[in-house]
């Protein structure tokens, strides 16, 4: 094991970037033209990215799987984004949105990261309004805000219920003007399979060209990873369909660590699972919280119409239980709730897993047309899956995996351990600790590609010998070949099960043994069947057609097949952390009121793996994580 | 619930396509129209034959990746809605759905009822932005935005770039698509500087594209889930002409 460095500059907290920035080597304009990045991804991230280093003059590639990069998921974000602009005059700062990020990820992220991030929140908002990204406003012109889980300012900017779909299509259009101006060239339907390491960089991509089935090699000075998150290892979440671990993970296994993976996030209010045909489930937006009661029947097994049921005999809950934040605790707080309401046989509708969010009062306060300006769009989502009319009967809801907090590990500089590999968004690790809160990840996401990277990867050139390198590179030709072996093999195969088959097979063993809530033995379990499920998947997968043509069951088997792999690492970093904190509950780790008991004696670290074959024990590297501006403390949302 | 499909096939772009009926049965009201066709490759595949290709990828009627043609409407019958939000319980026991992929030169097709619509993309890179470099730019509140201008920005900026006003007009014309991004920034101060650029460069890019002219059948507003108006091909029409003017005054 050895000690990583995560590179955090010296100073005061509020010291550090600035300082940081103006010690980092500088890449003169003339020079910047020389260098060529890859960035795979087009997300906030992503597009952020390439859409920024281009401006600045370097050569970019950019590469994503959808058809287009405005589909990237970030689309999907619904409810908002934060910043300390302290407009709405609340006592917001800099440093309460740091506080309340460091204290909503239970003490387990980097606090020099954390603060960065606060601190370059406010130019996010800056930078969007001027792209022209819609937000909501008020009558006097001005941005409004709202409130979100785990704070008690309103510090949330959104557009509608459509705040990720804006803020995506606000840096996908800085996109679209650099490749319209030939500075990014752009790649859609391309997958990237593997990462090329050439004298110890990160120098080059394989891609699969998903139109055409051809086998594809890129080259660069860097590599730039924003590729999302790995939440559909349960199968079931709220992620789009396609969202994998792939890159992430094709990279760990050339020697990236990947830290924290079993800190995954289950947000509390989706639409429930309405049978075995399900195929992904929607979230509704945690926004819905700040007008939206949360309640079930006081009586259990009350099978009753909801409006039937008098309101003393409801139990809302959350505000029972928490009275100063009510139905805004933090996520991990009101989906473990949900799920102890709904086990103790609380709960309602055909299946008993699910709780009514409950708009009644709100509508009687303001107006059928306010509620409706505000979450229209969430409403009719709604109402188009369930075919329920949330205006007049409460939505049911329960939780789902939603954001994953691990991912692979980056330094202050959001470069891995492999030098010129460098990872922003949700694939890395580095902000939201043990559990984000809402709003934070599309801060976070474009925090990293406009305001981070841009900074740091000129640090990196200004110092790194790089030969030259082409894609006829003999590295770069052994990566094409396995990539193409391993597509074969998988069509080879011919047997009798299919890919969503076993995808089902593996989510169905993660939910039960490493969701919402685990222990040693369901752990040890999950790490005994997992390997079967993959031993078998690689003996019985039928995956049908070729592999030089448009083949989406291929692409899906390839994303799988790392699933299966990935997963294990999960479970056994999940294991290893005897303690409970944010979204990763250990059962045996609880207080006396069955809230999440950190040991911050021993587990206060970064958790990072290192890949050492399939089925192997990865080995164990740790940052350890120090707090000089914060007192570790329970967190009480009381 | 036991129903008919007859899905367009076509292995590639090159090779020509034609519909092929399959039957299907056990399908449940609560299930989405692309989980129903999820239960079909799924027998597709185990039968040893080639799955049906369709785009799709959040599902929740955001991403405007799927696009599927649906008894002759674009995304099915449902008004206001993609396709991966319509429901099985809008159809009946013994129905015949016929799917087919978006129909317009501009969007040729990839495979079954996948389109390349990289078209759009063009679109937006040839002036769909605003031109403002990551920097630190002014406060946001020094520009305030009047409401009722912000709101019909926002309706504009709801546009998924799905395609579907493309496939249900009869000349194929992208105006709805393009006007929404047009109209989204020219009711906006920040889209002022770069407005007569922008639309004519967005306009010319749209014709060379192949995308057909408009001709008010009105089609594209009916269609389109995210409920995207005309007046707002009102609008480029005047930001063109008046971009035409002041651009021959140059
Ligand atoms: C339904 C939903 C609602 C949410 N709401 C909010 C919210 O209100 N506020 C908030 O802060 N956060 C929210 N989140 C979380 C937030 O949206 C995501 O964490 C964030 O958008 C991730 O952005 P990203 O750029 O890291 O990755 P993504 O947007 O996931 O982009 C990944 C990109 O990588 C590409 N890619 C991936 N793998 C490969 C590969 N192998 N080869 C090529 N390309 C690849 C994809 O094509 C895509 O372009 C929400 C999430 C969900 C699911
Ligand atoms: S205008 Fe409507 S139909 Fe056309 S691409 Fe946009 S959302 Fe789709
Ligand atoms: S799959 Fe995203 S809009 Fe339908």
């Amino acid at each position: 094991m050895t000690v990583l460095d995560s590179k955090v500059p010296e100073g005061s907290l509020e010291a550090k970037w600035d300082k940081h920035k103006f010690d980092l080597k500088l890449v003169n304009p003339a020079n910047k033209r020389k260098y060529s990045i890859i960035v795979v991804g087009t997300g906030l991230a992503g597009a952020s990215a390439a859409a920024s280093l281009a401006e600045l003059g370097y050569k970019v590639q950019n590469f994503c799987f959808q058809d287009s990069p405005r589909r990237a998921h970030s689309i999907a974000a619904q409810g908002g984004i934060n910043s300390a602009k302290n407009y709405p005059n609340d006592n917001d700062s800099i440093f309460r949105l740091f506080y309340d990020t460091i204290k909503g990820g239970d003490f387990r992220a980097r606090e020099a990261n954390v603060y960065r991030l606060a601190q370059v929140a406010n130019n996010i908002i800056d930078q969007c309004v001027a792209q022209g990204v819609p937000f909501a406003r008020d009558y006097g012109g001005l941005l409004d805000n709202r409130s979100f889980g785990g704070a008690q300012v309103s510090r949330t900017f959104y557009a509608r219920g459509q705040t990720g779909q804006q803020l995506l299509l606000g840096a996908y259009s800085a996109l679209s003007r650099q490749i319209g101006e030939g500075a990014v060239e752009m790649f859609n339907r391309r997958e990237m399979l593997e990462l090329a390491i050439i004298d110890g960089k990160a120098r080059g991509i394989v891609c699969r060209n998903l139109v055409t089935g051809e086998i594809e090699s890129y080259t660069a000075d860097a590599v730039v990873l924003a590729t999302g998150g790995y939440g559909n290892v349960f199968y079931l979440s709220t992620n789009a369909m396609n969202s994998n671990v792939t890159a992430a993970w094709r990279a760990a296994k050339r020697g990236a660590y990947f830290a924290n993976p079993c800190f995954t996030q289950i947000h509390p209010t989706c639409i429930p699972i309405s049978g075995d045909h399900q195929s992904k489930l929607t979230l509704m937006s945690e926004s819905l919280r700040n007008d939206g009661r949360v309640w079930v029947p006081a009586k259990k097994g009350d099978t009753r119409p909801p409006a039937q049921i008098p309101e003393n005999e409801r139990d809302y809950y959350l505000e029972r239980k928490y009275p100063s934040f009510g139905n805004l605790v933090p996520r991990d707080v009101a989906s473990r709730n949900a799920k102890i309401v709904c086990d103790e046989g609380y709960g309602v509708g055909s299946t008993g897993q699910a709780v009514y969010l409950d708009f009644a009062d709100a509508i009687k306060r303001m107006g059928k047309d306010v509620v409706a300006a505000k979450y229209g769009n969430l409403f009719d989502m709604y109402h188009h899956i369930t075919d329920e009319n949330p205006y007049e009967v409460p939505m049911k809801i329960y939780p789902a995996i939603h954001y994953t907090m691990g991912g692979l590990w980056v330094d202050y500089n959001l470069m891995s351990n492999i030098p010129g590999l460098f990872v922003l968004g949700e694939a890395n690790f580095s902000d939201h600790g043990a559990n984000r809160l809402g709003a934070s990840a599309l801060m976070q996401g474009l925090a990293d590609g406009y305001f981070v990277i841009p900074y740091t990867i000129g640090g990196y050139f200004a110092d790194a010998e790089l030969a030259n390198v082409t894609p006829d590179h003999k590295v770069l030709k052994g990566l094409e070949k396995e990539v193409t072996e391993k597509a074969n093999k998988l069509l080879n195969i011919k047997g009798e099960k299919t890919v969503d088959d076993f995808h089902k097979q593996l989510g169905k063993i993660m939910w039960d043994k490493c969701g919402m809530a685990r222990n040693a033995a369901g752990l040890k379990e999950a790490k005994e069947q997992i390997p079967k499920v993959r031993d078998e998947f690689w003996k019985n997968v039928k995956v049908p057609g070729n592999n030089g043509e448009f083949n989406q069951e291929l692409e899906k088997a390839g994303r799988v097949a790392d699933f299966l792999e990935f997963a294990e690492v999960m479970v056994i970093d999940a294991l290893q952390r005897e303690e409970s904190c944010g979204g990763h509950f250990r059962e045996e780790h609880q207080t006396e009121e069955g809230e999440a008991k950190r040991n911050d004696e021993e587990y206060a670290y970064v958790a990072a793996w290192e890949y050492k074959g399939v089925g192997e024990e990865p080995v164990l590297h740790k940052e350890p994580l120090t707090f000089e501006n914060v007192k570790l403390t329970q967190r009480s949302y009381k | 619930m036991n129903l008919t499909l007859k899905i367009w096939r076509q292995a590639n772009a090159q090779t020509k396509g034609k519909l092929v009926t399959y039957q299907i049965s056990d399908i449940s009201p609560d299930m989405s129209f692309l989980e129903m066709l999820d239960v079909l490759n799924q027998q597709i595949i185990l039968k040893g034959e080639d799955p049906v290709a369709f785009d799709n990828d959040c599902r929740e009627g955001i991403c405007g990746m799927c696009s599927l043609y649906i008894n002759g409407r674009a995304h099915g019958a449902q008004s206001e809605a993609t396709v991966c939000l319509l429901h099985m319980r809008s159809f009946k026991d013994g129905d015949t759905i016929t799917i087919e992929p978006w129909r317009a030169k501009a969007f040729p097709v990839i495979k079954d009822l996948v389109v390349d619509r990289s078209a759009f993309d063009r679109i937006i890179q040839a002036g769909g932005f605003v031109s403002a470099k990551t920097g630190a730019p002014q406060d946001a509140n020094a520009l305030p935005v009047a409401k009722r201008n912000a709101d019909l920005s926002m309706d504009a900026a709801a546009c998924i770039g799905c395609g579907a006003c493309v496939a249900s007009c009869k000349n194929a014309s992208a105006m709805l698509f393009t006007s929404a991004k047009i109209s989204q920034l020219a009711l906006l101060p920040q889209g002022q500087a770069e407005r007569d650029r922008r639309a004519l460069a967005m306009v010319k890019t749209m014709d060379d594209a192949g995308f057909g002219n408009c001709t008010n059948e009105g089609e594209c507003e009916a269609e389109c889930p995210k409920a995207i108006k005309m007046t707002n091909i009102a609008r480029l029409f005047r930001e063109y002409y008046r971009a035409s003017i002041v651009s021959e005054e140059m």
